[in-house]
């Protein structure tokens, strides 16, 4: 595996193997000392052109405890913003070296471009493009719910997951939903038919327009942050209507199977797609997300950077 | 006094003739003639009337660096075309008569095929108010066809109005049919790839809307309304519907709307990203269907050169847009003529005859008989060849159909009477002078 761009790059056992190593680096890395010396001498570009402070943080954490060399490049305050493009800002960080990208970008398909267009060579990996894509984000989810829900799975089968908000301009619902479909998960989306997006139903998920249809019957529960801008592009007619619709508050809370789980990629907006009281509730699993989002990204970067071919024999070190 | 003799050639009856052009005109037109200057041999090659061009972007003024008359000339030569229509979407705008008359001067300096310039409807392609479209049709340019085209006419009124003003000479307004509030940040057709790439839709109602509301206008004020590159199976039946009510409706489709569709975003190369973006199978055929029963009135390239940067990049910062005038007939022969949709009149039809029609070109689209102006294209029916854009003549080489097999070759190409593309080379002035 070169880059990881989407989870259409991944095969149900790829996927299941990135979560494997990403458990075993946990093992690894629990006691005190927690870092690892697996990509010493390797330099991974951090490429953000848009504002985001955990998925940066969580890969430059990532990177650092296998012991990479990291930059940090964002577009704010760089030559981005004196017009350069895509292309030559890549260029010029592969020519200082970079191994590895990871880019955030606000354009649909930026990192597949990067990987594709013969630009640079290093490994690319999508920290998110516009409204496309996600994978880690999947990826460190699917950590999440297998811990859960049995940690040496490998399959979802049997379990059903809502996913809820705004599908329609979310890249972690595409990446969740490609990857929990591929591990054979039950997925419904749920949002208002405004935030559903065209052809649904070639997803291969059940989709609603009622939170409260099946509350009961889910054992994992995504909620997605809704960007109160999408109320000027009449998308809903304002946050409060949002919320009583689609918002996760206590009453629906309480309606939750015994050991059904919470997620929410972050950043929330307290009382409009969850409430406080969800949100830091026992069900609430938005922390634990947070921190195996590290695990998952070493993964990943140990994947792509020290080959494949070291985890089957066990060699992380 | 020049001559030119085409020994050999097939007619679309199918009957082989030779053709002698005495200065820019057809003297003569039957089995072995024998004349006094160059002869070319066409054996294997047919000849139709020059192929006539209803939606060019020249980029000059402003954008000279993707294309200009000039290069843009060149390459509708290479393409077979003995006239193209300037859309007045440059830098500054071509919305009075000077810009027009610049456009049409360079036309003429360029001297190899005649450059029409369409005139903007709205000062500035702002869509506030009326552009001087008077001025530009009293001009030397003789402006028929106005168009806001890469923006759509969408005030109602204004559109309105428009249709009525152009009454005076018997003008056409050529709408780029795309409600605006419809398709804010649209980057693709809305359907099931979008979806998946995540890039925001374009959905058919948003050209659909705009068509059946002009043709509703058209209806009312009497006037003569051309829908430019119609992309979608909706679009198809309203202008079915509007000819068979007999409203004075004509309408476009451009070669890449006749064979691409929107699966191939999927790699995110914008040199498929497009205005109207590229539809889905069914629209394509819709398209096909349109062309061969007359519904779609002519091919138009749509030909936007674009440098390499504007397309070297992501595909939300690409601009929208392909060259097209070099591939335009091979894409026809390939869609249309191997598929059986349609014959040799009929292409004849739509890449000659109804443009110039349309437009009021006098000397285009004429039958290949004694008297006419020599605007002949010599094409290579079945040859089958690959498209290379290092090939292309034009400045920018932003195709979409590098590496793609397609049949049917433009040969020779002669503009009033002067051999302009000799052997798919471009071919000096001949008895055009080039100043």
């Amino acid at each position: 595996m070169k880059h990881l761009l989407s989870i259409n790059d991944l095969t149900a056992s790829e996927a299941i193997s990135i979560l494997d190593t990403a458990a075993q680096l946990e093992n690894l890395t629990s006691g005190t000392v927690k870092k690892l010396p697996t990509l010493r001498g390797r330099t991974v570009v951090n490429l953000f052109f848009e504002d985001s402070t955990r998925t940066r943080l969580s890969f430059d954490a990532a990177a650092k405890r296998l012991s990479a060399d990291v930059t940090n490049f964002a577009a704010k305050g760089s030559s981005v913003s004196k017009g350069e493009s895509l292309k030559d800002t890549a260029q010029t960080l592969q020519a200082m070296g970079a191994d590895a990208i990871v880019i955030r970008h606000s354009a649909s398909g930026a990192a597949k471009r990067l990987a594709e267009s013969g630009w640079v060579s290093s490994s690319i990996i999508n920290a998110g493009d516009g409204t496309h894509e996600h994978p880690t984000q999947a990826l460190l989810d699917a950590f999440t719910i297998r811990k859960h829900f049995g940690p040496t799975r490998t399959d979802f089968v049997g379990l059903k997951v809502a996913i809820v908000g705004d599908i329609v301009h979310s890249r972690v619902a595409r990446s969740n939903v490609l990857l929990l479909k591929k591990l054979g998960a039950d997925v419904t989306v749920i949002a208002p038919p405004t935030l559903i997006p065209y052809g649904i139903e070639n997803w291969g998920v059940a989709h609603s327009f009622n939170l409260d249809d099946e509350l009961e019957s889910f054992d994992v529960v995504m909620m997605l942050r809704v960007q109160l801008e999408r109320m000027n592009e009449a998308y809903f007619p304002n946050g409060r209507e949002y919320s009583r619709g689609y918002g996760l508050d206590e009453v629906r809370l309480g309606r939750l199977k015994q050991d059904a789980i919470v997620m929410h990629p972050g950043p929330m907006n307290r009382g409009l797609e969850i409430s406080a009281a969800s949100a830091d509730s026992v069900r609430s699993v938005v922390l634990e997300q947070v921190s195996n989002g590290v695990l998952v990204r070493m993964a990943v970067l140990y994947q792509l950077l020290a080959g494949a071919d070291q985890v089957s024999t066990g060699g992380l070190l | 006094m020049s001559e030119l003799l085409i020994k050999n050639v097939v007619i679309t009856d199918g009957s082989k003739v030779d053709i002698r052009i005495q200065d820019d005109r057809i003297i003569a037109v039957g089995p072995n003639l024998a004349g006094e200057g160059e002869t070319i041999d066409c054996s294997g090659l047919m000849a139709l009337p020059g192929f006539v061009d209803l939606h060019t972007h020249l980029r000059e003024p402003g954008k000279e660096n993707a294309e200009t008359v000039l290069t843009g000339s060149q390459s509708a030569v290479r393409g077979g075309y003995t006239a193209v229509s300037a859309m007045p979407n440059t830098n500054p705008v071509a919305d009075t008569a000077g810009v027009v008359e610049q456009v049409w001067r360079l036309g003429k300096s360029a001297g190899i095929c005649d450059v029409y310039p369409i005139g903007a409807v709205s000062a500035g392609l702002n869509g506030e108010h009326l552009a001087e479209i008077g001025a530009m049709a009293d001009s030397a340019a003789r402006v028929r066809i106005f168009s806001d085209d890469g923006k759509c006419v969408s005030d109602p009124l204004l559109m309105r109005r428009a249709l009525e003003y152009v009454k005076i000479f018997d003008g056409v307004i050529a709408q780029h049919a795309q409600e605006p509030r419809l398709t804010i940040n649209s980057q693709m057709n809305e359907g099931i790839v979008a979806s998946e790439l995540g890039l925001t839709g374009w959905p058919a109602i948003a050209e659909e809307s705009i068509i059946a509301r002009d043709i509703l206008l058209a209806e009312t004020v009497k006037s003569r309304l051309h829908i430019c590159h119609v992309s979608t199976k909706g679009s198809v039946e309203l202008i079915r519907w509007a000819k068979a009510k007999g409203i004075a409706v004509t309408a476009e489709v451009t070669p890449h709307h006749l064979i691409l569709t929107d699966e191939l975003a999927r790699g995110y190369d914008p040199i498929y990203k497009v205005n109207p973006p590229l539809r889905t199978s069914d629209d394509v055929i819709a398209l096909r269907a349109g062309l061969a029963d007359g519904t779609i009135d002519i091919v138009a390239t749509d030909h936007a050169p674009h440098p390499a940067e504007d397309k070297d990049c992501e595909w939300a910062s690409a601009a929208f847009g392909m060259v097209g005038l070099e591939t335009a007939f091979g894409v026809v022969v390939t869609t249309m003529i191997e598929t059986g949709l349609m014959d040799w009149d009929r292409l004849v039809q739509v890449m000659s005859i109804n443009p110039a029609q349309i437009a009021g070109y006098g000397d285009q689209g004429r039958s290949l008989t004694a008297g006419n102006i020599a605007n002949i294209t010599l094409v290579d029916p079945k040859r089958v060849w690959q498209v290379d854009r290092e090939s292309l003549v034009s400045r920018s080489s932003n195709t979409p159909f590098h590496g793609s097999t397609l049949t049917g070759a433009v040969v020779h190409t002669i503009y009033r009477g002067a051999l302009v593309l000799k052997d798919q080379k471009l071919n000096g002035g001949g008895n055009v002078s080039n100043g």
